[in-house]
């Protein structure tokens, strides 16, 4: 009561202010998260011009150390492979199969949970079976069944990443709309004349994209891990260079020459960990509770 | 200052809308809640039927079954001839414009990410209305009928206050030019004087506009200002309808009268009045008593009222009550 | 009328946010006496609830509640806190909410959380604990409280379990009852159940009741004395019946001719009379009367300075500076219907 009241007082311009962007620049591991997932991109976009070539090429002496060679900071790996050219041109494997995959899981997850949602009845009940009947499945080794069937390609991996990872997303979309769907938004909307379409995606949707948006900022991280562990298990695309690939691939000299497994692992774990803080950050933005203060 | 309230219609002018013994019913793990239960009304065009009754009596969810929000099982819901229930929800689309509804809580049926603009255009553009500078001009028309400034178009909800907001909410119900709006508590989140002024703003633009209001509200007094015929809600059926001056002149349904004792009313010449109080609980809607379902409270109350439904009776002109004694 | 059960003097609740304090409730004084009823009345916002809140000392950060003094049966109070002031809530002040769901434990029966409240403040033992809240469920007119009293809360209706809320509040025999919109929440019949109900009690056991509602309905039928608050400050304070007959601030006014019903002279809709405007936002309280802006009888010395409590009849005082020209006016208008 006594909060509410003290909200309702606030100057309507003070609470324009206070939206989401604003909310989500003042949390401290949103902007961190920002700031390594920018350093990522960076990465990826700039690996043409810092590291022109194939990054699977042989260009140097095997096994050399980082900072033995000037022209390789990061050295070079068992076949004399730039570890700096591969971890680069990985970034932009990664955040490629990640955003695409996630692309992908939000097309299918939003489309059934907002459907499943919104009719419910028989709709509702077929489309949550067929969740739950790929929610059974370990989403890692569906993936990696998927791949193993089709031949790896950066084509079949984004595919069964994305085949795999809605379920979750189908469940929170579905979940939003239930709410929203029996409020008094939906029968205002319905007593208008609105068709369904028109109230799912003017008006649901719209409503529903904070917490989509914080979720598939982490299904991007789990997208690059899944990705990274399919490479690192073989199932990579052999003709690209990938962060897990090269942490496979370095596995065997892990003893002698720990820095050719461990320097990509370095990079999966700063992309994810990146995610993961910006997902964090702006779940906390987006909270309802937040917004009260 | 003063003005007319009769309904400008002759008792032989056909009603706008009738409905004929409609029936909703809700199936849940509990039971079966018989929300609607056989309910009938008619109300002309340009008056106001008040629709009163306890949480739980079902008014909202008849007001809802009117405007097709809410499946009926069984009955009709006419409106100038058409049988609404009867259509398909695309075929229901053209009759909505003579429908509309305006929510107790506008911001929870406005759209939070529209601007009012937005929102109040919305039903111009669903039913293709105008182009866009006419539908512009629309919209500061309506928004100046409510009593709202031009550049509120731009904002949105959340900026306004509570009765600005249902403002925003009658604006749109008006978009269309309905012949009927339901007001589903309409004042009821609001303070006193800021309830003043939007049941100013309702009855004006009703003077104005000639629209027929089916006013629903537990509030008795906000009921008795606006109405022009009254119908009482009890656990799913209208125990009594009448006129305005009827209804509160002579109250023929014992529950009627009940309600009317149970208010607490500023009479600064009756003080520490003490009232005839109800007795009990209301029954729970799963499981209403049999027979007349106020039996059970109902000082009046006889061993056949727990036996037999009593039917509406006309008990004077214009004056029907469900009561064995009325 | 001997000494008051509970006598505040200058409470206020200050919320501390970025760029200064905004004042909620604003230096306000009352008395309560034993087997009275004091109706705190106003509009949504005006800072009734949090000054219920406050004698509880229930306001949470940043919140901050100061003031004078808050005495309770002359002991002072104000600040307690911890263990004294855990001991004094339920024991000597004890509060019935709006929404009795919210305030009741769902996975405890209503005999357990009565007996809690019981023996949170008294030493007896189990059995003697749970007759008491047997009889206590007799006293709010629970039928059949031996049974009853193995319910949980979403056995009972709202009514019952508003029944329940009052029967933990007088598990202890406080002194004082604070009811936030104890029936706000309810269905009218039920409503009228629960108000006389607590009529009876303070009839019976002398307990004193601040009654916070924004209905002046009930206002009129369950209080002795009515103090009106605006935007956190008191307006208007008087006997029940000299506020109804004879308001004398023109928010109070404004208050009871924006009620609908009765509205109709000859079968014709008289206009409601609106107060215009809205309430002004804490952050932006004017220095002068907080009513200034949507007052018709306003001057600009309303404008300079808070207007004083002016002492009216016995025991009223009005915070206002123009009660004779509202007076007038009142007259003039009385006249012109009279034609």
């Amino acid at each position: 009561m006594a909060l509410v009241d003290i909200v309702a007082h606030i100057p309507p311009a003070r609470i324009a202010q206070d939206n989401a962007f604003f909310r989500t620049a003042r949390q401290p591991s949103a902007v961190v998260g920002v700031l390594l997932l920018g350093f990522v991109v960076a990465m990826a976009l700039l690996a043409n011009q810092i590291f022109p070539g194939d990054p699977l090429d042989f260009v140097g002496q095997p096994f050399q150390r980082p900072g033995e060679d000037p022209s390789f900071p990061l050295g070079t790996d068992m076949l004399g492979r730039d570890l700096a050219s591969g971890i680069f041109h990985g970034a932009r494997i990664s955040l490629l199969i990640g955003a695409v995959a996630t692309a992908m899981s939000l097309v299918i997850g939003v489309g059934v949970g907002a459907f499943a949602g919104y009719y419910g009845g028989k709709i509702d009940a077929s489309l949550m079976r067929l969740t739950e009947f790929f929610q059974t499945i370990p989403p890692f080794l569906f993936a990696l069944t998927i791949v193993a069937i089709l031949q790896p390609s950066i084509a079949t991996i984004v595919g069964a990443i994305g085949v795999t990872a809605w379920p979750s997303l189908a469940r929170l979309v579905r979940a939003e709309f239930l709410k929203l769907r029996h409020g008094d938004m939906v029968q205002a909307e319905i007593a208008l004349g609105a068709s369904d379409m028109r109230i799912i995606f003017r008006h649901l949707l719209p409503n529903t994209l904070a917490p989509i948006i914080v979720s598939a900022s982490v299904m991007v991280a789990t997208a690059i891990l899944t990705e990274s562990s399919l490479a690192f298990l073989g199932l990579g695309d052999p003709n690209v260079v990938s962060w897990g690939g090269m942490v496979g691939a370095g596995r065997e000299v892990l003893r002698s020459d720990w820095y050719i497994a461990t320097l990509p692992g370095v990079a999966i774990v700063v992309a994810v960990l990146a995610l993961n803080l910006l997902g964090d950050g702006l779940n906390d933005a987006v909270d309802p509770k937040q917004e009260r203060r | 200052m003063h003005q007319n309230t009769q309904p400008l219609v002759a008792t032989h002018i056909e009603p706008l809308l009738t409905v004929n013994d409609l029936v909703v019913r809700f199936d849940s793990s509990r039971g079966t809640v018989h929300a609607v239960d056989g309910v009938s009304l008619s109300i002309k065009p340009g008056e106001t039927l008040g629709l009163v009754g306890e949480s739980g009596c079902g008014k909202s969810t008849l007001g809802r079954a009117i405007a097709r929000l809410v499946e009926p099982q069984s009955g009709s819901v006419r409106l100038g001839g058409v049988d609404l229930t009867r259509l398909t929800r695309s075929g229901m689309r053209p009759y909505r414009r003579d429908i509309q509804v305006v929510f107790q809580d506008p911001l929870a049926s406005l759209d939070p990410r529209c601007t009012v603009g937005m929102l109040i255009g919305e039903p111009l553009r669903i039913h293709g209305i105008g182009d866009r500078r006419q539908r512009r001009d629309r919209i500061a028309d309506l928004l100046s009928k409510v009593g709202l400034s031009a550049d509120s178009a731009d904002r949105y909800p959340h900026q306004f206050s509570g009765g600005q907001r249902q403002r925003i909410g009658i604006a749109r119900a008006l978009a269309l030019d309905p012949r009927l709006i339901i007001l589903d508590e309409p004042v009821s989140a609001l303070d006193v004087s800021v309830q003043a002024q939007i049941l100013n703003l309702l009855v004006d633009l009703q003077s104005k506009l000639g629209v027929a209001y089916l006013f629903i509200s537990h509030d008795l007094s906000v009921v008795e200002y606006v109405s022009d015929r009254v119908a009482v809600m009890y656990l799913g059926r209208i125990v009594e309808t009448s006129t305005r001056e009827k209804l509160w002149s002579s109250p023929a349904h014992p529950y009627t009268r009940a309600l009317f004792d149970s208010i607490p009313r500023i009479d600064t010449g009756d003080l520490g009045r003490r009232r005839h109080m109800v007795q009990g609980d209301l029954p729970s809607a799963y499981n209403p008593p049999e027979g007349c379902h106020f039996h059970t409270r109902c000082p009046r109350a006889e061993e056949f009222c727990a036996v037999e439904s009593p039917i509406l009776r006309t008990v004077a002109d214009s004056h029907v009550a469900a009561c064995h004694f009325a | 009328m001997g000494e008051p059960v509970l006598s505040v003097d200058g409470l206020s609740v200050r919320f501390d946010r970025k760029g200064g304090a905004l004042t909620a409730v604003d230096g306000l004084s009352f008395d309560i006496s034993a087997g009275e009823t004091l109706a705190i009345v106003g509009e949504s916002g005006c800072g009734k609830s949090l000054t219920a809140l406050a004698l509880l000392g229930l306001v949470a950060a940043p919140g901050r509640i100061e003031g004078r003094s808050v005495k309770l049966q002359g002991r002072d109070i104000l600040g307690l806190e911890g263990e004294a002031l855990r001991r004094l809530r339920g024991n000597r002040i004890a509060m019935i909410f709006q929404e009795p769901m919210t305030a009741l434990n769902p996975v405890l029966t209503i005999g357990e959380q009565i007996i809690e409240a019981i023996t949170a403040h008294e030493d007896i033992s189990h059995q003697k604990a749970r007759d008491r809240a047997v009889s206590l469920l007799d006293r709010v007119r629970i039928a059949d409280p031996r049974r009853r009293v193995n319910d949980y809360p979403h056995h009972l209706s709202g009514g019952m379990r508003q029944r329940v809320m009052i029967a933990i509040a007088l598990a202890c025999n406080p002194a004082l009852l604070v009811a936030d919109e104890p029936t706000t929440a309810l269905d009218v019949t039920i409503q009228s159940q629960i108000l006389e109900l607590l009529d009876q009690i303070k009839r019976e056991s002398g307990t004193a009741i601040l009654l916070i509602t924004h209905d002046l309905g009930v206002v009129s039928e369950y209080s002795d004395r009515v103090l009106v608050m605006y935007a956190g400050r008191k307006v208007e304070e008087r006997t029940t019946r000299d506020l109804l007959k004879s308001p004398l601030h023109p928010y109070t006014r404004g208050l009871i001719a924006a009620r609908p019903g009765r509205h109709h002279v000859n079968g014709l809709r008289t206009r409601l009379s609106e107060i215009p405007g809205m309430v002004p936002s804490l952050a932006e309280m004017p220095h002068g009367c907080g009513f200034a802006a949507r007052c018709s009888f306003v001057v600009d010395a309303c404008r300079i300075a808070r207007p004083p409590l002016i002492p009216v009849g016995a025991d009223g005082a009005v915070a206002c500076l123009r009660i004779e020209e509202a007076r007038a006016s009142e007259h003039a208008a009385a006249r012109c219907d009279a034609y």
